[in-house]
């Protein structure tokens, strides 16, 4: 019976959704149909051009100079530069969750058992992955405004290697002060870079730096770092989650 | 209608394969099966982000979706077996 | 055509929410909702014919056709943000197995 009613509920949410999504009736449409996007006049137009505060030429890889955001990525522009302020309360929605875990899951911890031990090469193999790995999440979020990848894919490469040391040494854990240090530093200093943009431009998160050629390394003035430090800061986090979910309480 | 070309082909298939997928998610028998379910899902969703031009989201869903995700739910998975083992 | 899967796949997730008794199973629910949510704001912003927001040496001007970032940018953030819903619903529901001694919603007593 509980079954049935759900399947109808959910039956008339659908025909609602699809009815009022693509069978105005009259109305406009809510979206346009998939694929059938017009950008101009539309903010993402701006985002594209970097011509949020003004008119702008056309934006030239490698040649363009001081643009407003100087990210060859358009995606990593908007969300560490235009919109940097709601990053910022995304990163403290994920430090509330993950001390949300650590409350749950806190306590004097012990590892979980595994039915086989693991072996010599298993344990040596997965060290020499382990510095593999986490050169390419800092690669990703070094080159965050360059390359597709960014901070958060590159934070949580660096936590997946910490997941692998913990799926191959039965003995491993990580060190729960380093990481409550390094992510601590990292916001800290989120904000820190915040409150220098609103002392030198005048408003929070302002990018101070210069902004360089568009496509080089060393370009998009405060975008590689603080692309880092959300790096830093998630994979630190993901990494504290994780050793909650890899161990068990001691009975005392 | 236009005619069909190699791409509405894939999102089809990709379309079809997420749901048979999230339909096994809800009613397998074991639970085990409906997390690895999930974990295709991820994949799949993957590929319909490639489709969709955007590499962004297509890395960090597959570094996050269907890497450690799963390692939680099997983790979670593997510690309430080791307690009921206990009782 | 990947937009009505997506909003299949987030009926599913909601009817699963609806439905199911494992709390385990609950939670994978809310996860096929969140892709299948993320796939629809995705297809919101795409344009035939646009190419990945990235100016790289052969896509190299801002006058190409694009593919709209903003929805991009978006998911980004709320993919990380359902890790973390995700690892503090397993927290609570391994903290309920403890006192409980099962994943059944039905079979849970007062203690």
């Amino acid at each position: 019976m509980k079954k049935f009613i759900s399947l109808l509920l959910i039956a008339c949410l659908g025909a609602f959704i699809f009815i009022s999504l693509y069978f105005p009736g009259g109305g406009t449409l809510a979206f346009p149909y998939y694929g059938d996007v017009d950008l101009n006049g539309r903010v993402s137009q701006a985002y594209i051009d970097k011509s949020v505060n003004g008119p702008n030429d056309v934006v030239v890889y490698g040649e363009s100079t001081d643009e407003e955001s100087g990210s060859a990525n358009m995606v990593t522009s908007i969300v560490v530069d235009y919109r940097s302020f709601d990053t910022l309360g995304e990163v403290t929605v994920l430090l509330v969750s993950t001390l949300g875990v650590g409350i749950l899951l806190g306590g004097k911890r012990k590892r979980l058992e595994y039915k086989h031990a693991p072996n010599f090469i298993l344990k040596h193999g997965a060290r020499l992955t382990f510095g593999l790995l986490v050169v390419f999440g800092v690669y990703m979020f070094a080159h965050g405004h360059l390359t597709p990848g960014g901070g958060f894919p590159g934070g949580s490469i660096i936590a997946a290697a910490i997941l692998l040391l913990y799926l191959a040494d039965d003995e491993f854990r990580v060190k729960l002060a380093g990481i409550k240090i390094a992510e601590g530093t990292a916001g800290s200093l989120y904000v820190i870079i915040g409150l220098a943009g609103l002392a030198t431009g005048g408003y929070f998160l302002y990018n101070f730096l210069p902004n360089g050629t568009v496509g080089k390394l060393f370009s998009a003035g405060i975008i590689p770092i603080v692309y880092a430090l959300i790096g830093l800061k998630v994979g630190s986090e993901i990494s504290g989650a994780i050793d909650g979910f890899a161990t068990e309480e001691v009975a005392e | 209608m236009t005619a069909m070309n190699v791409s509405d082909i894939i999102e089809i298939v990709i379309g079809v394969l997420m749901t048979l997928f999230a339909v096994v998610t809800l009613f397998s028998r074991k639970i085990f099966t409906a997390v690895i379910g999930l974990s295709i899902i991820s994949l799949v969703a993957v590929v319909a982000f490639i489709m969709m031009q955007a590499p962004d989201v297509a890395i960090t869903e597959a570094v996050i979706g269907s890497g450690l995700v799963t390692a939680l739910f099997v983790f979670t998975l593997h510690a309430g077996k080791e307690e009921g083992e206990k009782k | 055509m990947i937009q009505y899967f997506s909003i299949v796949l987030l009926l599913i997730g909601i009817y699963g929410l609806l439905t199911q008794k494992h709390t385990i199973r609950l939670v994978a629910a809310l996860n096929i909702f969140e892709i299948g949510l993320n796939v629809f704001i995705i297809s919101v912003g795409y344009v035939r014919g646009g190419i990945a927001p990235i100016l790289t040496s052969q896509a190299n001007t801002s006058a190409l056709l694009y593919v709209d970032p903003l929805p991009q940018a978006l998911v980004l953030t709320s993919i990380v943000i359902g890790v973390g819903i995700t690892a503090l619903a397993l927290a609570l529901a391994r903290r309920m197995y403890k006192t409980y001694g099962t994943y059944n919603l039905d079979e849970m007593e007062g203690k």
